[in-house]
């Protein structure tokens, strides 16, 4: 899949050459700007909204914001990722809500876009806010939609509404009218009604879904657009735009590597926001959309603030202060270790976490290859130790590490490879905690830090000076416990410190900051690698 | 298919004919055509690089000769790979994959419909156990196409073992072809991914897969290369199936596929209902493309 290269990592390509030079000439910027729309357009970006901005790019690359900069090239980045954030609409925006309940929400798309799996997911996300919400099913076309809906909502924990068995049997108007009396009988505030998919082009079944619009009056007609939709994506969403008048887009499957494209080209074309972005198979995998956020997803920024977020759901604020203070003073132990680990676990998928950090999308390669069961290898030989051990690592002679390997059912040299792991940590740590946040290989970019060139020179010299380059190079590549040590370390007390400054900060500012290179890449790799 | 396919790139390279002569601004509309219909920026270069070379070769001067010339290379391009089905194995078994929502079941449901007209006995399996009532999905196609299911004894099955009871029906009842659904899966999802592996893996054991076959969506874009690139390497994808090509979608990326990673297409969808399926003839869809 590398060789494809996504919109993120396509740019990111593109900005290593703009990002070594000091100066800009037009030539630069017009190479630039042909890579940026080949790279759009790669992403399934529709070509009119490639024209405007790269026009609008290259308009603003030339003028003389960028030359009176320091680096003329991060400039460009800037330029590119406020375009980027404009035209994804800027401000998110949340749902409305009626004044007099039921809110009735209709779902409308593409067959095939994830209309009733995103039924359940609203509803269950919904309910989480103690919503009471009802499942309409007027998809009466597809076979066995309507058991489809019935177990979603059974999964989701919701009421169902479905008179009519489907599969081609049943008038949708009707039902969708029925349900929202059903709905105000049963005292229901909020009515999600999936209809069947259909085709821009399809008149009839768009009349359909205008007549259940105007039956039901709904507050909100979501269109659920497929995150993988190629140029095709404005023409259909122009076809719903004039046959239901939509209010919002989901976008959805964007956990796939297909990511942007339908979405700036929707957004831009009918001028609906994004209101949510749904990640995956399970319920809980959907989440409100932030253009900003996305915007920094493209340009392969990462999502810091997501996985900020996601680590003060999971952390405990306390848990980190006293880690921290135990940083700071030099007594972080094994022990300490392990419950990080455990808390980090608490997050959910490494793999998922690791992919919002900046600098990812270069890493898939090696982010397919990780082993979320390593980190309970790891747990497995620090359990392995006596607490004594725990406290102080440099009771670990030979044969106690013998007894470790053999108790954990690793070998020694693992075991080694732990230990020498976490010393290191414990010292990066140790800085960290002091105040040299910029010294935190995953959370570089984090607000506050200043301008990306400063604060990556002190991470190389890091980098540099972790000691023999082929072990290094070989424990990569193995993507050894280290990964998660280093995250875990690294991602754990970094949001229970940075959160303060992280939270306020300016997204579009984190975004303006460049990509790390290649080579900071490799560096990132070793501090995780050996983190 | 032909007619009922609204293609845009026809509309714009109509607009292109209605020229004098082949200038600047018909290059330029062209580029515009393809990359519309999804052709991505790699084969649109090429392709422009073609029809450049030949109209300075040719030294024409008429957008008529231009729109043959392109017709021919599409053809040309489309054509270089055997498109047809091969079902000569006893049993044949046919496994459908793909990413959630390109339409797996509804083709399945059609492929069976197709095959047990020509007079061949079908059992489907419904190995996608995942998501929910996709087995009741399956079941109605199955009953629409008069032919036999196979499903999961009991809930959230593996979907191997409904895979490999489907085909020890198949070779107890000697039913000749066996078709297996299989749960829509994003190609990134490795651990997914292992799983259509070893559902392979499985079957083989037994009998061998005679087509593997992969369902993209019209309206996917350029993702649908890095989609069959997948699944080429996890389930030795051996054709493409085209669906929702009844919509306003182009679906020109299939060209791109076929060029990389070799795999024709070898039947396209464009309907709901149970007959809308059909085999894929390259000289119908360059004529369609370009109108």
């Amino acid at each position: 899949m590398a060789t494809f290269g996504t919109l993120s990592s396509r740019l990111t390509e593109t900005f290593k050459n703009l990002r070594t030079k000091g100066k800009l000439s037009p030539a630069d910027i017009d190479g630039t700007v042909r890579e940026i729309r080949r790279a759009l357009l790669e992403a399934d970006v529709s070509l009119n909204v490639v024209k405007a901005f790269t026009g609008a790019v290259r308009e603003r690359a030339l003028g003389d914001e960028v030359n009176r900069a320091l680096n003329p090239a991060q400039q460009v980045v800037q330029i590119v990722n406020e375009e980027l954030v404009a035209i994804l609409g800027g401000n998110q925006r949340r749902l409305q809500f009626a004044k007099k309940p039921p809110t009735v929400i209709m779902l409308a798309g593409l067959q095939g876009a994830g209309k009733t799996t995103l039924a359940g997911k609203l509803a269950k996300y919904l309910a989480k806010d103690k919503h009471t919400p009802l499942l309409v099913a007027c998809d009466l076309q597809r076979p066995n939609a309507v058991t489809q809906l019935e177990v979603v909502a059974k999964n989701a924990g919701v009421a169902v509404f479905s008179p009519e068995p489907g599969n081609g049997v049943g008038d949708p108007v009707k039902v969708a009218k029925a349900s929202i009396k059903y709905a105000i009988d049963k005292q229901h505030d909020i009515v999600i009604i999936d209809t069947a998919g259909r085709l821009g082009v399809d008149a009839e079944l768009m009349k359909q879904a205008s007549d259940i619009r105007k039956a039901t009056n709904p507050d909100e007609v979501l269109f659920v657009i497929d995150a993988m939709t190629g140029q095709d994506a404005v023409a259909t969403a122009l076809a719903f735009q004039e046959g239901v008048d939509f209010t919002g887009v989901v976008l959805s499957k964007l956990d796939g590597d297909a990511r942007g494209g339908a979405a700036l080209s929707v957004v831009s074309e009918t001028h609906r926001p994004i209101l949510f972005a749904s990640t995956g198979e399970n319920l809980d995998d959907f989440e409100p959309f932030y253009p900003d956020r996305m915007a920094s997803r493209i340009l392969d920024l990462g999502d810091i603030l997501t996985l900020i977020e996601q680590a003060q759901e999971a952390f405990d604020e306390d848990e980190a202060a006293k880690v921290a203070q135990k940083f700071a003073t030099d007594t972080f132990t094994l022990e300490d270790f392990l419950s990080q680990m455990q808390q980090l676990r608490n997050m959910g998928s490494i793999k998922k976490m690791m992919s919002m950090l900046p600098g990812a999308g270069a890493m898939k390669a090696q982010l397919d290859n990780f082993d979320e069961r390593e980190i309970v290898r790891t747990e497995a030989i620090i359990q392995s130790m006596t607490i004594a051990e725990r406290r102080t690592p440099k009771l670990l002679n030979g044969s106690r590490r013998l007894r470790i390997a053999k108790g954990s059912g690793m070998s020694v040299t693992e075991v080694n490879a732990l230990v020498n792991r976490f010393e290191q940590a414990a010292k990066m740590m140790k800085t960290v905690a002091k105040g040299g946040v910029p010294q935190i290989p995953g959370m570089g970019p984090i607000p506050g830090a200043g301008y990306g060139g400063k604060g990556k020179v002190p991470l190389k010299k890091k980098g540099s000076k972790s000691g023999n380059p082929a072990k290094r190079a070989a424990e990569n590549a193995a993507l050894a416990s280290g990964v998660p040590l280093g995250g875990a370390a690294a991602g754990g007390s970094g949001s229970g410190f940075g959160l303060g400054s992280a939270a306020g900060g300016a997204t579009v500012a984190t975004g303006a900051k460049a990509p790390p290179t290649a080579e900071e890449l490799s560096a990132l790799q070793k501090m995780l690698g050996r983190g | 298919m032909a007619e009922r396919t609204p293609w845009s790139l026809a509309g714009a390279l109509r607009g292109l004919r209605g020229r004098k002569t082949i200038d600047d601004s018909t290059w330029e509309d062209l580029e515009e055509a393809l990359l519309v219909a999804d052709f991505g920026p790699d084969i649109t270069e090429a392709l422009m690089a073609q029809m450049r070379a030949q109209v300075a070769k040719y030294s024409t001067t008429d957008p008529e000769d231009l729109n043959r010339m392109l017709r021919e290379a599409l053809e040309e391009r489309l054509a270089k790979h055997d498109t047809t089905l091969k079902l000569s194995d006893r049993p044949a078994v046919v496994l459908v994959v793909g990413v959630n929502g390109v339409g797996k079941t509804t083709t399945i449901g059609k492929l069976a419909k197709f095959v047990a007209n020509s007079g061949r006995s079908v059992v489907v399996g419904a190995a996608d156990t995942f998501r929910a009532a996709a087995v009741d999905q399956l079941a109605t196609w199955a009953e629409r196409a008069g032919v036999d299911i196979v499903r999961p004894q009991m809930e959230g099955q593996d979907p191997s073992a409904v895979a490999y009871q489907t085909v020890e029906w198949a070779i107890a009842h000697g039913t000749e072809i066996v078709i297996i659904d299989t749960a829509g899966r994003l190609q990134t999802k490795s651990g997914l991914m292992d799983e259509l592996s070893k559902i392979r893996r499985v079957i083989e054991k037994q009998a061998p897969i005679a087509e593997v076959l992969l369902v993209l969506d019209a309206t996917t874009g350029q993702n649908g290369l890095a989609q069959a690139e997948a699944f080429l390497e996890h389930a030795g994808v051996t054709g493409l199936v085209l669906t929702k090509l009844d919509g306003s979608a182009k679906g020109g990326f299939v060209l791109a596929v076929q060029e990389r990673t070799g795999i024709p297409v070898k039947l396209v969808g464009n309907g709901e209902g149970i007959g809308d399926l059909a085999g894929f003839t390259p000289h119908a869809f360059a004529a369609a493309l370009i109108g």
